[in-house]
């Protein structure tokens, strides 16, 4: 109307359609969206591991999402089922494929709390430093991972230079760099080559300074923080709930960390720090990795200079393979060595739940035994499952870009979660 | 293996040394520009991770770039194991890929099944696709697939490129 | 503590928690009747002076050749007192139908999900009882004994390839 626009000098903004309340100004009015069901499918170069996620969205929102995985199901636990206790060492390698020691330790521990057994001084330290560079390796894959998919392709080849330096320094020990198939029942498979220690060292100086470099990259970095603050954001009491444990526990604020509360192996004489978040979000979570890898190098450190010289393994023939010389020399010897190997060992028929922390939070194995050469169960209670299985829950409502963020700092690793 | 020189040969005028002049050159232009489409499933993603890193580089092959699309690759990498499951997903995956393309079989869980011989795991992807080259190991050393890649290389250098043939082999080969 | 948490079920819950025991390296564990496993559950989680507010692990395993058949372990966890306890519900095969306890623990969904897909175990009160690992075509439980290893149940037709021969044993091809 000509006088109106003349008198107010605004003009009225038309009714738009749909009903919409006309003024308020066009910035204003209600976009009409359709709900869209996308599928980010199994083979996606941003899903650690092979994972299928529904997403509902209403625009860039995350109405509701659906996990479908099972798609790298190996058949872990039938397979142990079928081999004798020491070969499902390799098996439980595969599980969480970046910290593969801490695996190993993990089953190693639950069958010897069967069994019995107290392992020597020297095992228990070699078991504790070979897990923690291998906990260092997984955060610093994850760190590498979350920079590459957020964009910042370069911090995942400073962790991949990182992650060589003490893939190397695990391959002089175990043999393998990935898969390592290191712990036995009764303690470690071998012990360090000449000159391990002093090159160790090294390489943990080469790691903290990249570890900082890579710190430094990211932590102040406007782009990171915009996309990992206040995104995937979870509360103390939903994650306990939702049955978080490890890094992603402690960043929402939980101080539970199995190292200190129900230490193990000698993890009761050394001195190092439980770093705990307050917002548990992605950017939390991530520092959390970041501190634990320092810890991490302060704990390989400690238990480097308290090794002692000793004997890496239990001296029972019952649950050990001899030494070579007493196998080829004595009787007994190729008995018990025949009878390992072919029968393997005989664990006394019971049941027991042993947890550690691994890197991404408790692992447990829940072995029940027969009395024979083989499990008869072996059940893994996998660290990452509860953080994937949370996953509709702590993004509904957010944007589709913070799903990637999210899925990243869960740190799941297809391997343990699918088994 | 590695000691094979690689020289572009010189122009001929017969008609014959002129077509396989040009299938040489066309093998030599794919060889060295291979998109890999990195089908990751499991541990041995984290050894492909390494190989395209900066220490063991895919790059110096030409084979830098990933595509996660199967439309622009032509390398199809299986990397890890393939479980029943994830069987029909590589399947369609391939056939959505365009020719010329090459399957590499990354890993003995893709090369034959590894040591998960159980009622989920598909024994090796050759049972579901057609394979050139199978790198064995649990995980492969980085060299391990470097040298693969080049073994491949070589096997994409001597086979005849045309501009318009399809030289694959059949899916399903027909049963004798 | 956890010998405290065992002896107040046991007087709290007369009949149903039963058979208390010591388990080995020091874990206290009872057998709990499988028809009012939530309400135990929910006392634990609730009472203010146990407050076991985590379920980390919970499975199924499957004795073959005792009547019951199967047996769901619930482990728990206090994590205000740092307590673990374990509860093992026996299961009958020909009734093994468990009360779900994911309105106690929302964490416990999959883990009720993984014991439906690999044994057979069914939740009531579940919110999204289907299979976790398996395809929706596959028929029966791998998990459960009389399942075979090699039980392969393929989606996708194979090609014939020429395989090594894999030695005596029960092996071959299927």
């Amino acid at each position: 109307m000509a006088t109106d626009a003349k008198e107010t000098g605004v003009l009225d903004p038309p009714a738009l359609p749909g009903g919409a309340p006309a003024g308020g100004g066009e910035l204003d009015a209600p976009i009409p969206t359709r709900q869209m069901l996308i599928n980010l499918g199994p083979s996606h170069p941003a899903t650690h591991g092979v994972t299928r996620i529904v997403v509902e969205l209403a625009g860039e929102t995350i109405e509701s999402m659906k996990l479908d995985i099972g798609f790298l199901h190996r058949g872990f636990e039938k397979s142990c089922e079928n081999v004798t206790w020491t070969q499902c060492f390799p098996y439980t390698d595969r599980l969480n494929y970046v910290s593969s020691i801490m695996n190993n330790v993990g089953f190693a521990l639950a069958v010897e709390k069967l069994c019995k057994l107290d392992v020597p001084d020297r095992a228990k330290y070699l078991r504790v430093i070979t897990s923690e560079l291998h906990r260092i390796c997984d955060h610093l894959t994850l760190v590498g991972a979350m920079g590459m998919e957020l964009g910042a392709m370069t911090v995942l080849l400073y962790a991949i230079e990182a992650r060589d330096v003490l893939w190397d320094r695990l391959t002089e020990i175990c043999g393998a760099r990935l898969t390592s198939n290191y712990a036995r029942v009764g303690g470690v498979a071998r012990d360090v080559p000449e000159g391990w220690i002093e090159k160790t060292l090294g390489a943990l100086d080469r790691t903290t300074a990249i570890v900082d470099e890579i710190d430094g990259l990211l932590t102040r970095n406007r782009i990171f923080v915009d996309r990992t603050r206040h995104t995937g954001k979870v509360s103390r009491e939903d994650a306990l709930e939702l049955g978080f444990t490890g890094p992603c526990l402690r960043a929402s604020g939980e101080a539970y960390d199995l190292r200190k509360a129900a230490p193990y192996l000698v993890y009761d004489r050394l001195d190092f720090d439980i770093p705990v978040g307050s917002n548990g979000d992605n950017f939390d979570r991530y520092l959390m990795r970041i501190e634990e890898m320092r810890q991490s190098d302060r704990i390989v450190r400690q238990c480097l200079q308290q090794m002692e010289p000793g004997e890496i393994a239990v001296a029972d023939f019952r649950y050990v393979l001899p030494p070579k010389p007493l196998v080829y020399g004595t009787i007994e010897g190729v008995m018990a060595h025949f009878k390992l190997v072919m029968e393997g060992i005989k664990v006394p028929a019971g049941e027991a739940y042993s947890y550690t922390e691994a890197a991404n939070g408790e692992l447990g194995f829940y072995v029940v035994s027969d009395g024979g050469g083989k499990p008869y169960k072996l059940g893994l209670r996998a660290p990452g499952w509860p953080m994937t299985a949370a996953l509709p829950h702590m993004l509904r409502g957010s944007l589709l870009s913070d799903l990637i963020p999210t899925f990243d700092s869960i740190n799941m690793i297809g391997g343990e979660v699918e088994q | 293996m590695a000691s094979d020189i690689d020289v572009v040969p010189a122009i001929t005028t017969r008609r014959d040394e002129a077509v396989s002049f040009l299938s040489k050159a066309l093998g030599w232009a794919r060889k060295y520009s291979l998109f890999q489409y990195p089908f990751v499933t499991a541990c041995c993603g984290m050894e492909y991770m390494t190989v395209a890193s900066a220490r063991y580089d895919l790059d110096r092959f030409g084979a830098a770039l990933p595509r996660f699309s199967p439309r622009q690759a032509d390398l199809l990498m299986v990397v890890g194991t393939v479980n029943c499951k994830q069987a029909p997903i590589l399947r369609r995956i391939y056939e959505q890929m365009a020719d010329p393309k090459w399957v590499v079989a990354f890993g003995v869980c893709a090369s034959s099944g590894g040591f998960y011989d159980n009622y989920a795991t598909v024994q090796g992807i050759d049972r579901i696709i057609p394979v050139d080259v199978y790198i064995p190991g649990c995980p492969p050393r980085p060299e391990q697939v470097l040298d693969g890649i080049m073994l491949l290389q070589k096997r994409i250098q001597d086979q005849t490129h045309t501009l318009t043939e399809h030289t694959q082999q059949p899916l399903d080969p027909k049963p004798d | 503590m956890s010998k405290a948490v065992i002896q107040a079920l046991l007087e709290r819950f007369p009949r149903i928690v039963y058979d208390a025991y010591e388990g080995v390296g020091g874990d206290d564990c009872a057998f709990v009747q499988k028809a009012r496993i939530a309400d135990v559950c929910r006392f634990l989680r609730e009472e203010p002076k146990y407050q076991f507010n985590m379920a980390p692990y919970i499975t199924a395993v499957d004795y073959l050749g005792q009547e019951p058949r199967f047996e769901v372990v619930y482990n728990l966890l206090s994590t205000k007192y740092n307590t673990r306890i374990r509860l093992r519900v026996k299961v009958p095969e020909d009734d093994a139908v468990v009360p779900s306890v994911t309105g106690v623990w929302r964490g416990a969904d999959w883990f009720e999900r993984y014991c439906f897909d690999m044994y057979g175990i069914r939740f009531t009160g579940h919110p999204d009882l289907r299979r976790l690992f398996m395809y929706d075509e596959f028929v029966g439980h791998p998990l459960r004994k009389d399942y075979p290893l090699r039980g392969r149940q393929p989606l996708v037709a194979e090609r014939e390839v020429k395989d090594v021969f894999r030695g005596p044993g029960p092996a071959g091809r299927d």
